[in-house]
């Protein structure tokens, strides 16, 4: 029996960069299609890819594109480390190599008929704007929408042209806030959890979905549960090293769960024991 | 005389669980007060005889730095209280206050207040219970702010 | 005795029990490599027992055991010529079923564009395994889980584990560290092999009790002459198997012992262990079950060619966990603390069973001798939170 019967999820389906764009001084956004136009990709919102340099490496990312838009896909990342520099460094019509889309997702089925929360910290958008659009696309469906988002510097928020148009077309309630401003800036300034005691939603019927530094989301999620959301209704976006995306390599262990498979969108409730521990 | 901001005190999750005598006791010290954008509503510095209930707008914390202009530390919108300078000596304001949009809100005559919770132990009670509690609150948030939690990896 | 048949007419059935002698092993082996098997097996090298190409029993380790402690191994000559007389060394069968260096594909630049070769599908390495002790089997059995019990399958290893022929060996003798009995994986082959083999050198000839335990196996066998087991063999084994399982090296106690770990996360025996391990890394490559692997991407100078190997990793080493600027677990105690409770109690939660099969191997070859079964033990016996539903004793 030869290894070519069964697919092997190690290889990477070369995409080609359409467009490259700088959101903030150090995130940027690929815009991607497949190089075989029959490739067939389809995801939900939350789930990441593997993304291949050549010759370089690869890097975990959420895909941060509309999921109805397939095939087109788009990731915004930060340049952290030799990777995601080396992507920088990549142009219009340059490949990388994609695999995926792995991971679970953000509960939209779930959220139906209900409040929903959207709280945001830095790049944490990015991995939580498919569920922003497959909300919108079907806002009937939902009561409240609030969207809480949070970064360092007004310069840091991510997709501000998008948001200013989600705030005029549909009916929801977007609250931005910032670490630290110049006298420039005429809005809330604090972290993004002082926003939650007054965000106009209601507690007994919410689903909370929240990404960023695990501090920001730890720190919400106590402020939600204060409020009385159900811990089974907040989920959060986790993140751990990874080599392989497919549960086989081990470094995304968190506690008994692997971020690629059992994340990484995760019910607090389910990780709730293991959440905040040191070195685990 | 049901002085007619006792409502919306009574309504106000700040004075949630207080004996209805305490909140007419601090309503006859309230008043309405409007500030257009740009506003200072207190210096750094300036006797701390007063704190507000913001009811409506964006009030900001600031802090003059020579080289750096006004610096926004935080900003208090609807329904948050601003200040506690006036509980603790030397009852002073440790800060800029501005209004950043134009704003309603509720001013309570602190030094009043304090005579009255030194008067009355129980009203002295409820009210520091609760400064407590806004400044725990403020505490965790500047301490996440500390850690510059979206901060460059390097 | 009975009279020996060759090429018996009778067809070899699972589940029978058979008796061949020392020279028919030997024509097993043969039969094997005739038809393109890579027979590994253990073989003394560099004083040690280690699983490499055997060709004929003569490669074996006949007449060697050995003496395994904390952080110690040492190689003896015994009285007898047993071939299996010892138990496990450093290496495990997963050195052939999940190699420790794999090319997983090769990628060319083409202008802008990259082309992935996948590596040529090769006809897969057919493996006979000889030797395979039952704690082995149940490692297989647990990586089997990982690899191809999931939602993704490496289809290497599947097409490595579905060529494998598996030849068992009943350990009639348990090692120093051994501590199959305490999770239920040994010292008797139950499952999983194709052959089990218990030697017995007693009351008769070199001789090997043969376990059929599937229909490859049945055809394996049926090459060389057997004959029915009699009953004096048969109780023989049982009584070899019984003396075995009281004989073991050590003991651990697994009641309870995933929420034991997951209520002591913080218990001070995490410091007192620290003190000595040195994260070399040591257990996580002998570990019959560790998977843990890493993959480095690499260019040729031009840069126009590329390649992505995998590899081995360990959890102990102070990148595994790295992420933005820094380590998740950046201390030895952590480190420790994540291969332990991984081992013992997440693993459960993973995949429904122990990560653990009794081997000992990881406390062999410590260098610092440290004992998994000593470390929980000790958080056992100062457990933080006693279960509220132990039954009270001396109750009417």
């Amino acid at each position: 029996m030869t290894a070519g019967l069964v697919p092997d999820p190690m290889l990477p389906t070369p995409y080609r960069i359409q467009r490259v764009r700088q959101e903030t001084d150090d995130t940027f956004t690929l815009e991607l299609l497949p190089e075989d136009s029959s490739h067939r990709f389809s995801f939900e919102p939350g789930q990441f890819n593997m993304l291949y340099v050549f010759g370089v490496g690869e890097v975990p990312i959420s895909i941060s594109s509309d999921p109805d838009d397939v095939p087109l896909l788009k990731h915004t990342t930060r340049v952290v480390g030799t990777v995601t520099k080396a992507m920088r460094q990549l142009k219009r019509g340059d490949t990388i190599g994609i695999r995926g889309p792995y991971g679970t997702h953000w509960p939209v089925q779930e959220a139906v008929g209900r409040d929903v929360v959207i709280a945001a910290g830095g790049i944490g958008l990015a991995p939580l704007r498919p569920a922003l659009y497959r909300l919108m696309a079907e806002r009937e469906r939902y009561h409240k929408i609030v969207l809480l988002y949070g970064t360092r510097t007004p310069e840091d928020m991510l997709y501000r042209h998008e948001l200013e148009q989600w705030r005029g077309k549909f009916d929801l309630e977007i609250q931005v806030t910032v670490d630290r401003a110049a006298s420039s800036w005429r809005g809330n300034v604090g972290v993004v959890t002082t926003m939650i005691p007054r965000a106009p939603f209601d507690p007994s019927n919410t689903l909370a979905m929240i990404c960023g530094p695990e501090v920001m989301m730890r720190f919400t999620v106590m402020e939600l549960v204060k409020r009385g959301v159900a811990a089974e209704r907040i989920y959060l976006s986790g993140e751990r090293n990874m080599k392989c995306g497919i549960g086989f390599c081990g470094h995304c262990q968190f506690g008994p769960t692997f971020v690629c498979k059992d994340g990484p969108v995760f019910a607090y409730s389910h990780i709730a024991p293991i959440l905040g521990k040191s070195e685990v | 005389m049901i002085h007619t901001l006792e409502p919306i005190l009574r309504d106000h999750p700040f004075f949630q669980g207080m004996e209805d005598r305490h909140i007419q006791l601090i309503a006859g010290c309230s008043m309405n007060v409007r500030f257009n954008a740009g506003d200072v509503i207190f210096h750094e510095g300036d006797p701390a005889d007063q704190f507000y209930l913001v009811r409506e707008g964006l009030v900001s914390v600031q802090f003059v730095i020579p080289n750096r202009g006004l610096t926004t530390i935080t900003t208090y919108g609807n329904g948050e209280v601003l200040g506690w300078s006036w509980l603790f000596p030397p009852y002073r304001w440790h800060f800029d206050a501005r209004a950043q949009q134009p704003t309603h809100a509720l001013a309570f005559d602190g030094k009043c207040l304090r005579g009255k919770c030194d008067e009355d132990h129980d009203l002295g009670y409820e009210i520091y219970k609760r400064f407590m509690q806004i400044v725990t609150e403020r505490l965790e948030s500047t301490r996440l702010l500390l850690l510059d939690m979206y901060g460059n990896i390097r | 005795m009975g009279a020996l048949r060759t090429a018996s007419p009778e067809p070899l059935q699972t589940g029978d029990r058979v008796v061949i002698e020392l020279e028919h092993l030997d024509q097993l082996l043969q039969g094997l490599a005739d038809r393109n098997y890579e027979v590994v097996g253990p073989t003394v090298h560099e004083g040690a027992i280690v699983y490499e190409r055997v060709t004929s029993i003569r490669d074996l380790p006949s007449g060697w055991t050995d003496e395994q402690a904390g952080g110690r191994y040492r190689l003896k000559r015994r009285e007898d010529g047993a071939l299996f007389g010892y138990v496990v060394g450093p290496h495990s069968w997963k050195k052939f079923l999940y190699p420790p260096q794999q090319q997983l594909w090769r990628a060319e630049r083409n202008g802008k564009g990259l082309c992935i070769l996948p590596e040529k599908a090769q006809a897969t390495t057919k493996y006979a395994f000889l030797g395979v002790r039952a704690c082995e089997l149940h490692a297989i059995a647990v990586q089997d889980k990982v690899f191809l019990e999931g939602h993704f399958v490496d289809p290497g290893y599947k097409s490595r584990r579905e060529s494998l022929v598996l030849l068992a060996v009943n350990c009639t003798q348990p090692g120093g560290n051994c501590f199959c009995a305490s999770m239920n994986t040994g010292p008797k082959a139950a499952s999983g092999f194709d052959l089990a083999l218990t030697e017995l050198l007693q009351d008769g000839p070199h001789r090997f009790l043969v376990d059929v335990g599937t229909v490859r196996g049945a055809e394996v066998l049926s090459n060389v002459p057997w004959q029915r087991a009699e009953g004096a063999d048969q109780q023989q084994a049982a009584r070899l198997l019984a003396e075995a399982t009281r004989h073991m090296g050590r003991r651990l106690d697994t009641h309870g012992i995933k929420e034991l770990l997951y209520r002591n996360y913080e218990h001070p025996q995490w410091d007192t262990v620290t003190e000595r391990c040195l994260s070399c890394a040591n257990c996580t490559m002998v570990c019959p079950t560790c998977f843990c692997s890493t993959v480095e991407d690499v260019t040729d100078l031009t840069g126009e060619h590329a390649e992505r190997w995998r590899r081995w990793d360990s959890c102990f080493t102070v990148d595994f966990s790295y992420i933005h600027g820094g380590s998740v677990r950046a201390t030895p105690r952590a480190r420790y603390r994540q291969w332990m409770t991984h081992k013992l109690a997440t693993w459960i939660d993973q995949f429904g069973v122990s990560g653990c099969v009794g081997c000992g191997r990881c406390i062999t070859w410590c260098p610092v001798g440290i004992d998994i079964t000593v470390e929980a033990a000790a958080i056992r016996a100062s457990d933080s939170v006693k279960a509220t539903t132990e039954p009270e004793q001396g109750v009417a």
